[in-house]
């Protein structure tokens, strides 16, 4: 009854690229909305690097930024069922057109001796921190950027022995200023 | 205006969404709602267990496509609809679960019989409420009904604090502008995308080897008529998934019935070797795939679904449209009809072929005259329901034969928990259905291990003179995993065996119920031509069947369809086919 199999035919799919994406979403600020996409994200096994949520200007709308990382199918999927939420007034994937993005960070980095005190000081100036906190061993600085930025100087600043470091997530909006030229891309 | 109890308020917004009839069991939280039931215009119905309830709403729900409405207590009450709101959820059924919760000022506190249930219910249900205020009661209400029964259907559940159905307030019931209105975000009314369906119309017009596939999407959107005119217009076979039965006639020559784990020989090769797959209202299920990269591999997809999730989530589309079945089918044929080609021309082979494998394997079984086969129980309920019953199954082996062996003709005729699998599901269900279609005769065919999950509603249908026939396909196992232990795991039957449980019979009897039972086969016709004699009360009917007869054809699971077991072979040792690749 057995017989040979010549050749398996598979169906054609296409490569997989994984990508960072920000995604950005409004709801309705209603009880629970932030649970609900939050669930979304834990049970159907997808990654987040960063979410962050916020009322608006509207204050029955919030704005929630989410940084994620997976293939094509994976994001596609995520807008879908963040759309498909009855809370869910707009999802838009801005990874591809101009937008801003900004994180703030607070660090208490080590000081110890002069030489370290300076050359922290340096570096504050140089990545246009600010240093918000002083004691006898700690500086703790507040620095707002983009990811490449922050990364950057939190490595930068590792030497010196950081104590604590709280982070916002990213925060994103596309850039007015090239709305027209981009109009085609988005959504 | 007058000001009234919230419990009343809920009431008057039932009443006004023409409910008929509630399912539930009542309990401290929700005893105010009890309160105003006790005068409400419509029928409520006291079930013995909050999960029979919901399944009784959900087989309300699919045997008219309105909206089922289920209620219970907080806690204990609202845990126990859990499975019956993940099985309606899994399937698409219109659901309102409205349960009660500890009043507002004990919530946090592990008050008595408290529960999280909208953290729960979250994932398992379409959307759900916590009612905060008296004044939003009437409009979450019929949020929930509007939500529930619009785009893709599912279950809403709306908890209510029971010092809110206490309060008194003075209300308006909201009208559906302004439902519509108070949802900003939800859009469910898709047409389909014209350039897409212009596009699936050319890949349809070209196809040499298209099939069908067809699934619960087309009942649900009412769309079998479109189906049909699609059909008779360009002769493409037709295979139904398990919840797709009975949107095409399955005694029409171009039914190929069921494909995929349990399919039909034919509908398996015939979508294996297709050049066109036209997905309609269906969500490529792993139980309909098998292993996903050799399913239909020659084939261009076109994938029509009202829910965009739905689209490219486990396979990859050529041209996905997003849409209510029905209105795309419409423009379908239209575009269709423009441009016509000789159909009955362009299938001759095509359809000989599939003809070649129907004659090859069709569906069948080994009968036997001295035990009876489950398979021969469903085609003799067959014969005795003229093909007309609304019928209802549990999960297992019996539910399979059920597919298989009865031939379903119309929509919202064959009702079970295909997407979560629910043993436990067909007979509450069918008490639903039956209060929904009285005039129709409603057989639920039950697993010894099905039946028992929910066997204590058997005191529902006998106190509300529920005449629906039960039948037990009693093999003494949990069939199905006793299949599965056979196959793949050396016959080790471990914790499958039921040969401990109730006479039937005489259980049936205690309840104020009809008990019958055939052991032999010459018995099985004369106790169903028996059972469909009485109308006043429910039948269950306990037919010992053959105890290891296998549900086959079989694609086991994550298996290609290249792969599929054909015939029983000796025992432990079935036999697979491979088809040459
Ligand atoms: C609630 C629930 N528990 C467990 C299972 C796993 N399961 C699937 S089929 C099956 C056996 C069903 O036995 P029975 O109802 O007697 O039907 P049969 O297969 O014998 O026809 C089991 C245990 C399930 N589907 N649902």
């Amino acid at each position: 009854m057995e017989q040979e199999i010549k050749t398996v035919k598979i169906r054609p799919e296409p490569p997989k690229k994984i990508g960072r994406h920000v995604i950005v979403v409004r709801v309705q600020h209603n009880f629970g909305v932030l649970a609900r996409i939050t669930n979304l994200f834990a049970s159907r096994g997808y990654n987040i690097e960063s979410l962050t949520v916020g009322v608006t200007h509207e204050p029955n709308i919030a704005r929630i930024t989410i940084v994620v990382k997976g293939d094509e199918r994976i994001i596609e999927q995520i807008i879908k069922q963040l759309r498909k939420l009855i809370e869910t007034l707009r999802v838009r994937d801005i990874t591809c057109i101009p937008h801003i993005e900004r994180e703030l960070v607070l660090i208490k980095v080590h000081t110890g001796d002069e030489k370290a005190r300076d050359e922290i000081m340096r570096l504050v100036n140089i990545f246009r921190a600010k240093i918000v906190d002083v004691s006898t061993d700690t500086y703790t600085i507040e620095v707002t950027g983009d990811i490449d930025k922050i990364e950057a100087f939190i490595d930068l600043l590792r030497p010196f022995g950081i104590k604590d470091l709280a982070r916002t997530g990213t925060l994103a909006i596309s850039r007015e200023s090239a709305k027209h030229k981009y109009a085609k891309y988005v959504e | 205006m007058t000001a009234k109890r919230g419990a009343d308020i809920i009431v008057d917004v039932l009443n006004a969404e023409g409910v008929d009839t509630v399912f539930g069991l009542p309990g401290g939280a929700i005893m105010e709602v009890y309160d105003a039931l006790f005068n409400a215009p419509f029928r409520n119905i006291l079930t013995r267990h909050e999960q029979a309830a919901a399944h009784m709403a959900d087989g309300y729900a699919r045997a008219t496509g309105k909206v089922g409405v289920v209620m219970a207590t907080s806690g204990p009450g609202a845990t126990n609809l859990v499975t019956g709101l993940a099985t309606a959820y899994m399937d698409s059924v219109p659901m309102v679960a409205i349960t009660g919760q500890v009043p507002r000022h004990y919530i946090g506190t592990d008050a008595f019989q408290e529960a999280d249930v909208i953290g729960i219910t979250r994932p398992i249900t379409k959307h759900n409420f916590l009612v905060t205020d008296i004044k939003e009661l009437p409009l979450v209400i019929r949020q929930a009904f509007y939500i529930a029964r619009t785009g893709r259907p599912g279950p809403v559940l709306v908890d209510i604090p029971k010092d809110i159905t206490q309060q008194k307030s003075e209300y308006t019931i909201p009208t559906d502008s302004e439902v519509e209105k108070s949802l900003p975000g939800y859009k469910p009314h898709v047409e389909g995308n014209y350039l897409q369906i212009k596009k699936a119309a050319e890949l349809i017009r070209k196809a040499k080897r298209p099939v069908l596939y067809v699934g619960g999407g087309v009942i649900i959107s009412d769309a079998s008529k479109e189906l049909q005119e699609l059909v008779e217009l360009t002769k493409i076979p037709v295979t139904t998934t398990n919840m797709g039965k009975g949107a095409f006639p399955e005694t029409h020559p171009l039914a190929l019935h069921m494909l995929g784990m349990h399919g039909t020989y034919y509908a398996n090769m015939a979508v294996y070797h297709s050049d066109l797959l036209i997905a309609v209202g269906a969500r490529f299920d792993d139980r309909v795939t098998g292993k996903i990269q050799e399913f239909a591999p020659e084939a261009k997809i076109i994938h029509i679904d009202i829910d965009p999730a739905s689209i490219s989530k486990n396979i990859t589309v050529d041209v996905p449209i997003v849409g209510d079945v029905k209105i795309v089918l419409q423009k379908l044929i239209k575009e269709l009809k423009k441009n016509p080609i000789q159909w009955e021309k362009a299938r001759k082979s095509w359809l000989k072929q599939i003809e070649n494998w129907k004659k090859e394997h069709p569906l069948t079984y080994i009968k036997s005259d001295k035990i009876i086969k489950p398979q021969y129980v469903i085609e003799e309920i067959y014969e005795v329901t003229k093909g007309d019953a609304i019928i209802t199954a549990g999960v297992g082996q019996h539910q399979m034969w059920t597919a298989m062996f009865y031939k379903y003709s119309f929509p919202r005729q064959f009702l079970n928990s295909g997407g979560l699998g629910t043993m436990g599901y067909g007979f509450p269900a069918a008490i639903g259905a039956k209060i929904a279609r009285p005039e129709k005769e409603v057989f639920a065919i039950e697993g010894d291990g099905s039946f028992i999950m929910n066997i204590q509603d058997i005191a529902t249908a006998v106190q509300y003179r529920i005449p629906i026939k039960v039948v037990i396909i009693n093999n003494e196992f949990l069939g199905m995993v006793r299949q599965w232990q056979e196959f793949f795991y050396d016959s080790r039957y471990a914790s499958v065996c039921l040969s401990v449980q109730p006479d039937f019979v005489k259980l049936a009897e205690s309840f104020g119920a009809v008990g019958l039972r055939a052991t032999k086969p010459k018995e099985v016709k004369k106790v169903l031509q028996e059972a469909m004699s009485i109308n006043d009360r429910p039948v269950i009917i306990d037919m010992a069947v053959d105890r290891e007869e296998n549900v086959l054809p079989m694609v086991p699971a994550g298996k290609s369809y290249r792969e599929m077991i054909l015939n029983p072979g000796e025992k432990g040792k079935a036999e697979t086919m491979y088809l040459v690749g």
